[in-house]
């Protein structure tokens, strides 16, 4: 048994592929989950943690939407917004949908600029990042006071039938806003970070004594692309239904 | 990959890799772990999930409805998570151990989804039995 140097210990290579990769991938000593940073690995694993929560709210929201016997506000008309003197159903969450896709693309583009060390085209992606992602939640503002000044609808009950749809309503999107919210806050300080070029010099983070690298943009893409995702079963599932 | 190897692979190590093959430098490509493709495959995704969007946003302006409706809506809803999920987030190019583990475990919730189902459905019975029964 010799004595491997500490590089050819993390990674043997070639890796096996396949299923056979997966259980060698899994049985290997040190790390599992290889050719990923380990920040990476575990924004994932948090990912699939927030998936969970996410499916329990939207999950009960089936169940009691299933099981009301009063009639259901029908969701097309609730968000229509009369624009050029012209009813159109769903239209202002159209545009959110399409404000938080853009917001994606741009992401992934931050991520793929990051790893060319190109700072500058960086930093403008994640700032339009951001600015979407207020944009999302401006809107999601209007439409929240849209709904309890006008329409009179709260969380215990409402005019238009079912009370259980302000209760599922506030509490899907209101926890999915607060994850774009967060994620507007986390934009901007990785944007100050890559503008200041603390990433190239390598610099500490704030709570952290490991050095500073590019790789952080791609862990916190994944955490905005995730936000981008849930969205794309609360349109389907709550405004479609 | 060869009999010889598959049959040890849980001891998969440095001793046994320089054994079946040869040893390459690895001093390169150790620390290059990032993600590097090119701009145009998000660009024809983010234009994929337009097209996406709108045709779930038109089934609602068309008033589709039954199944017809919900056979749309799903399939779209899908295809976008997967779009997001394969490229935007790089699933498709990382090794498999770390795509089952983050893929595999949501799809239990199927369990739960059905479970939903079953109950919200039984709830509604009795509800619209014991309801009609008190205004009689």
């Amino acid at each position: 048994m010799t004595q491997a140097n500490p590089t050819n210990t993390l990674e043997p290579s070639p890796l096996p592929e396949g299923l056979q990769g997966i259980v060698a991938d899994w049985s290997s000593d040190q790390r599992a989950f290889k050719k990923v940073p380990w920040g990476k690995a575990m924004m994932w694993i948090f990912l699939v943690s927030d998936t969970f929560i996410f499916s329990a709210f939207l999950i009960s929201y089936m169940t009691v939407r299933m099981s009301t016997t009063e009639p259901w506000p029908n969701p097309s008309e609730v968000f229509a917004l009369t624009l050029w003197g012209k009813k159109i159903p769903l239209i202002l969450i159209a545009i959110m949908t399409f404000v938080l896709i853009s917001s994606s693309g741009t992401m992934a583009m931050a991520v793929n600029f990051g790893y060319r060390k190109d700072r500058i085209k960086t930093f403008v992606l994640l700032l339009f990042t951001a600015a979407m992602g207020a944009t999302f939640v401006g809107m999601q503002a209007f439409e929240w006071t849209k709904l309890i000044v006008e329409e009179g609808i709260r969380p215990w009950g409402n005019p238009l039938g079912a009370a259980q749809f302000g209760s599922a309503f506030f509490m899907i999107t209101g926890f999915h806003g607060t994850h774009v919210s967060i994620g507007v806050i986390f934009l901007i300080i990785v944007a100050i970070k890559v503008f200041r070029g603390d990433l190239d010099r390598e610099k500490p983070g704030f709570m952290t004594g490991r050095k500073g690298n590019y790789e952080i943009v791609e862990v916190l893409g994944l955490y905005w692309h995730f936000v981008d995702l849930v969205w794309v079963f609360i349109f389907a599932l709550f405004y479609l239904w | 990959m060869t009999d010889a190897e598959s049959h040890q692979l849980p001891v998969a190590g440095p001793h046994h890799a320089a054994g079946a093959e040869q040893h390459p430098a690895t001093g390169g490509q150790h620390h290059v772990e990032g993600q590097q493709h090119p701009i145009g495959i998000y660009l024809k995704i983010w234009g994929l999930l337009f097209v996406l969007s709108t045709a779930s946003y038109l089934v609602d302006y068309f008033h589709f409805q039954g199944y017809l409706r919900w056979f749309l809506i799903i399939v779209f809803m899908l295809l976008k998570a997967g779009l997001i999920v394969a490229v935007f987030m790089h699933m498709i190019w990382e090794r498999l151990a770390l795509m089952y583990a983050i893929v595999i475990p949501p799809l239990l919730l199927m369990v739960l989804l059905g479970i939903g189902a079953l109950e919200a459905d039984y709830t509604f019975l009795t509800r619209t039995v014991f309801f009609v029964k008190g205004l009689l």
